[in-house]
This record gives C-alpha cells, structure tokens and sequence, in this order.
C-alpha cells in the first residue's frame, strides 16, 4: 500500500499503539514483574526471583474460596447471560413490532448504568426479596450485567445471515423450533461460544456489584479488595496476573471463533 | 378472466380470487387462474408487480388477505409452508453455508424425519441425477455459480414433490451459464413431468422454457396463454410495451366492411384486419399493434403511401437489425429486418423513410 503512506499518519499510529501499551500493558506487566519478586514492596531495584507469593495464594483456603466462587459464578453466569442475549438478539432478527426501538434500548442499557448505582439498586432489590447475600444474587446481577454483551455478539452474527436461509428450512418442511435448533443456532454457533467466554470473561473481573450482593460469598475480585484493605501484600499481583491470564484467554478464544466465522462468511 | 386458455390437463393448482395486501399495499389484486399438472408456467413481470408475493404464497410463505389457494384439489390458506410439499428455488438460493452439498440435499428428509440411511440415498441419487455427487462433501463455499444452482434444485427435488417454485433462479448467472440452466431445467421438467412455476422477469426465460407466461403489472394479472399466443396476439397495450418489439397505434374506428376496419389515427387512416376481437362500432376507439419485423420499409420517395419517419437509430441483433424511427409528431417506432433487406437503404440518421404494412399484419389489442 505505497500509495497510502503518510509519514504523519504512520508516525501518529505509532504513537497510539505506544501509549496504548504504556498505559495498559505496563502496569500489568509489572504487577506480573513483582509478583515474582521476593520483597514485599513493589521497588526497584528488584529483589531476587520468587515463587513465594504464588505459593503463599495456593495454600490460602480464602483465595481459593473466592477462586471457585468466581469460576462457579462466571459459568453459570455465561450460561444464563447467552441464553438470554441470543433471545434478545434473535427477537430482534425476526420480529417486528410496535416499541421494538425501545425493547432494544432497555436491552442493551445495563453496561451503561455506573456500577456502584447498579449494585446499590441490586442489593436493594435482591434483599427486599430474600436474594442477596448468596452466590444467586451474584449470578442475577451478573446475568443482567452481561447478557448486553452476549446480546451484542450474537446480533451481529445474525445480521450477516441470509434472511431467505430461515425461510428456506421452513420450505424444506422444517418448524419454526427445528429451524431455530437445525438453521439459526449452526448458523450462530460462533458468535454462541464467543458470547459465552466474553460474558465469562466480563463476569470473572466484574467487582463493584458482586462486591455490593455478594455477602459471604465473595468473589475473586472482592477477595482482592480485603487484601488491599488489610496490608498491601505482592499476593495481590500473583491473584492479579493469573486474573488476567484467564480473563485474556478467554477473550482471545471468542476473537478467533468471531474472525473465523466471518472469513466462513466472505 | 375469460382470456385464458385452458389447462392442459387437470388442474394441479387453483387461485379464486387472491388478493395478498401489506398494510395499505395491495401486491396482487384478484389473481384467478389454474396451473396444470405437468406444466411449466411462468410469472412474469417487473419488479414489484406481484409475482414473487404469488410465488410465496403458493409456497406457503405468505397468506392470502381474500381468496381461496388449492393445491391438489385442497384448500391451503393458512396451512403453514412445512407442512405442505412445495419447495422453492431461491433466488439467493439459500444454501446452507455451515452444511456439505449432500447435507444441504438431505435437509429436507431429515426434517420429515425419514431414517439416515435412507436420506443419504435418497440424497446421492439426486445429486448423480444433477451430476455433482463428486461435490458432496464439499463445502457450499467451494463450489461454482452453476454447481450452487444444482445443488439448490437436488435440495428441493429430493422429497419428490409434485410442484417445485423457483424465483428467478438464474438471475445471478452470466450469460453463457444462463442459456445452459434453461436448457438443464427445461429437460428436468420434461423428464420429472413435475409442475414448474417459474417466476422471471426476463422476457427470453419465460418464453423459451415456458408452456403458458402470465405477465402482471402492479398486482394484476395482465395476460395468461402460451409464448405465442401473447407474442402475436398481446391483449392490451401494457403487454404490448412489455414485449418491446410492437408498434402501437391508436385511433378512431370510421368505417367496417366484415372484419376489415378503417381505422383513422393521428398519422392517417389505416386499413386492419381485425380477426377474432371484442366487437366495437365505428366512433370506438382502437388501439392496433403492428410488431417490428411485419413492418414494411423504404424509401421516401418512392410514393408508397405509409408513414414518414426519420431514423434515430439503428441496433444490431444477430441475423437483423432493429431501425428507430421518430415520426414528424415524436413517436418512436422500430422496424427489424435482416441485413440484407436494409442494405438497399439509406440508414443514416435523419434520412426521412417510408413506413407501410399490410392490414393482415395489425393485430388489435382487445383490451383497450
């Protein structure tokens, strides 16, 4: 693309990519940088190398707690939120109808509310029904939370399918349900799986609310904030760098299944 | 419609009556005609008159606001498109992207329930009868613009059924691929002796593979026959325009004599052959159509009385050639002749000529 060159351009997406790595992969880095560092204050000079932390997090009951907790929450949660999303995201594809605007707004609203006033109102609603201070009423506030997300991807997905495809299973003699399980669902299958580790991945890290409903029953993330309110202690940066590898693995997954699905398309 | 002619053989399809509207849009007023087991009909038309929403609604896919749909002496409205066997050949062909060739051909046997072994069967034989059981395992993706069309025939054949639809099938091949699908459908037809409805808006696909064309325009049905029949004898002059090679006159009917009318028009009077039309007495208006190639042609000064009109143009179409003239008033009208005919003739643009034709060439459009 020789024609296309601008040095200017060229020099400013450089730029972009370098402040984007500065700011967002540098501090992740280091906190993975002293989570194998022996001392206890995360300085330079570093100390020597260490798996001390990590081993530390292995044996502490409380982080492996809050670490089933959050995988328990966050599978449940993929489940429900996907389930709903592909719903709401098929709801659109096929019908019209009066309010369908304003359906699609409410639907996608949640990750727009601020989270603290999420959780608040969460925890009002799940306690005046006896359904806070539970794993369920993590699982509820991030099925809502999430479902938009799972919503979004496989809506998506739709819009790249031929409206005359589901028409043509129902002339080939298939119902409105084996349409839907033998046509559209193939059809969305990767935007499904992506849905599913995306909305994973956001449950898994999501704080503000599950620390506001969660009670007892604190998720990986809370945990990190009762570490944080005790001592500063570098078993903050191992919990932080093994969140992230998993939160990143699984939206890597749904990238690859979304771009293969679309190469399948073109 | 009195207009049509008969059905071949018994009727396997029977529109009454059918209006199909879209809120305040009426897409086909009153359609009332037969389809005949065995025959191939096609609708045509242009986009928006109609034909597709007809198509769909034998298909199942759509419901008719009034009237009543038999297919195979039962009444269909509101029986939904699964459960009855009309498969349709999509325009888009809407192959199934996420399954093979042969999974694409079994689909339909699958969702009737019929036994794996039976469907992979059943599916292969058509695929060898639409010659691409090489490509049954291939993805839908890998394979050529006619190979998708065969897959998409196998697709809807594979039940057996006794009507299959297509909507313009062909319309997204090129040329050369086009000629050979119509030969390939036309022999299927024939050797099936399925029903075809064939919904088209090309004028060389309708007539070449068709029995019997209906051309609708906005929603109304405006002649049923075969090719010929509404080759030579268009029923009004919408057909008339839509067949593209007819040059219509209209004028005042001044004097008969048996079946030989005068008939005075802004260009003169013109002795016509009237045939078997709607009876009209002298002062109704008629409108005649004299089609290109009946058209006689020379030159101006020759003193056979016509009409005078100046060449626009001139098209080249094989073995002849299509003059455009434009009389004094900015009419246009075309004459075809073959190349040697006009060769004698001066062509250039704006050289003045004389127009005259037989009274045996009009044909009166007995719709007007």
């Amino acid at each position: 693309m020789t024609g296309n060159d601008n040095r200017l351009i060229n020099g400013a997406l450089k730029l972009h990519i370098a402040v984007c790595v500065v700011f967002i992969f540098a501090p992740i880095l280091g906190s993975f940088v002293f989570s194998l560092n022996s001392d206890r204050f995360p300085s330079l000079p570093l100390g020597h190398f260490s798996t001390e932390w990590y081993r530390l997090i292995w044996e502490d009951p409380f982080v492996w707690a809050g670490f089933l907790n959050t995988v328990l929450v966050g599978l449940i949660v993929a489940v429900i939120a996907t389930v709903l999303g592909f719903g709401g995201a098929y709801t659109d594809f096929r019908y019209n109808f009066f309010g369908k605007n304003v359906y699609l707004a409410l639907a996608l609203l949640p990750p727009t509310i601020p989270v603290v006033i999420m959780g608040l109102a969460m925890l009002a609603f799940l306690s005046r029904v006896n359904l806070s201070g539970s794993a369920i009423s993590i699982i509820i506030a991030h099925g809502v939370m999430c479902s938009p997300f799972a919503m979004a991807i496989i809506r998506l997905r739709l819009s790249q399918m031929d409206p005359d495809l589901e028409a043509a299973s129902w002339n080939l003699g298939g119902n409105e349900w084996a349409t839907l399980r033998h046509v559209i669902i193939p059809f969305t299958k990767p935007a499904i799986f992506a849905a599913l580790f995306i909305t994973m991945a956001v449950s898994f890290d999501e704080f503000a609310v599950a620390w506001f409903v969660s009670g007892l029953n604190e998720t990986l993330p809370v945990k990190i904030l009762g570490f944080l309110q005790g001592q500063v202690s570098p078993r903050i940066n191992a919990i932080g760098s093994l969140a992230f590898l998993s939160s990143i693995t699984l939206i890597i997954l749904a990238q690859m299944l979304l771009r293969n699905s679309t190469k399948e398309k073109s | 419609m009195n207009m049509q002619t008969p059905v071949k053989s018994e009727a396997i399809v029977r529109l009454e009556g059918v209006v199909k509207r879209f809120g305040e849009f009426t897409a086909v007023e009153r359609a009332d005609f037969e389809i005949g087991r065995g025959e191939f009909l096609a609708i045509m038309g242009s986009s928006g008159c109609g034909k597709t929403t007809t198509l769909r609604m034998l298909a199942g896919l759509e419901d008719p606001s009034e009237g009543n749909i038999y297919l195979d002496g039962a009444r269909v409205n509101g029986k939904a498109t699964w459960d009855r066997d009309t498969p349709m050949v999509w325009q888009s062909l809407a192959l199934f992207p996420f399954l093979t060739v042969q999974e694409n051909v079994e689909f339909s046997l699958k969702m009737r329930g019929v036994s794996t072994a039976e469907r992979i069967e059943r599916a292969r034989k058509w695929l060898d009868k639409m010659q691409i059981l090489e490509f049954a395992d291939r993805n839908v993706s890998q394979l050529s613009g006619g190979q998708r069309q065969r897959v998409a025939l196998a697709r809807a054949l594979v039940t057996e059924p006794k009507i299959l639809l297509l909507d313009e099938p062909l319309s997204a091949l090129d040329a050369h691929l086009k000629v050979r699908m119509q030969a390939v459908l036309s022999n299927l037809q024939k050797d099936l002796g399925i029903t075809f409805v064939y919904v088209t808006h090309s004028m060389s696909e309708a007539f070449s593979m068709a029995d019997r064309v209906v051309i609708m325009s906005r929603g109304k049905i405006e002649q049923i026959g075969t090719p010929q029949e509404i080759y030579h004898a268009p029923r009004n002059r919408f057909v008339a325009e839509f067949l593209g090679s007819a040059n219509i006159f209209t004028g005042k009917l001044v004097e008969k004599s048996g079946d030989l009318w005068q008939v005075e028009t802004a260009h003169g009077r013109f002795a016509v052959k009237a045939g078997p039309t709607p009876v009209k007495s002298v002062g109704d208006t008629v409108s005649f159509v004299v089609s290109a190639e009946k058209m006689q042609i020379s030159a101006a000064d020759t003193g056979v009385p016509g009409l005078r009109a100046r060449v626009v143009g001139e098209e080249f179409v094989g073995a002849s050639a299509i003059v455009f003239l434009e009389t004094d008033a900015g009419e246009e009208l075309k004459v075809q002749k073959s190349h040697g005919e006009l060769a004698s003739i001066d062509l250039h643009s704006g050289s003045p000529l004389n127009l005259h034709w037989e009274p045996e060439a009009c044909h009166v459009l007995p719709g007007e």
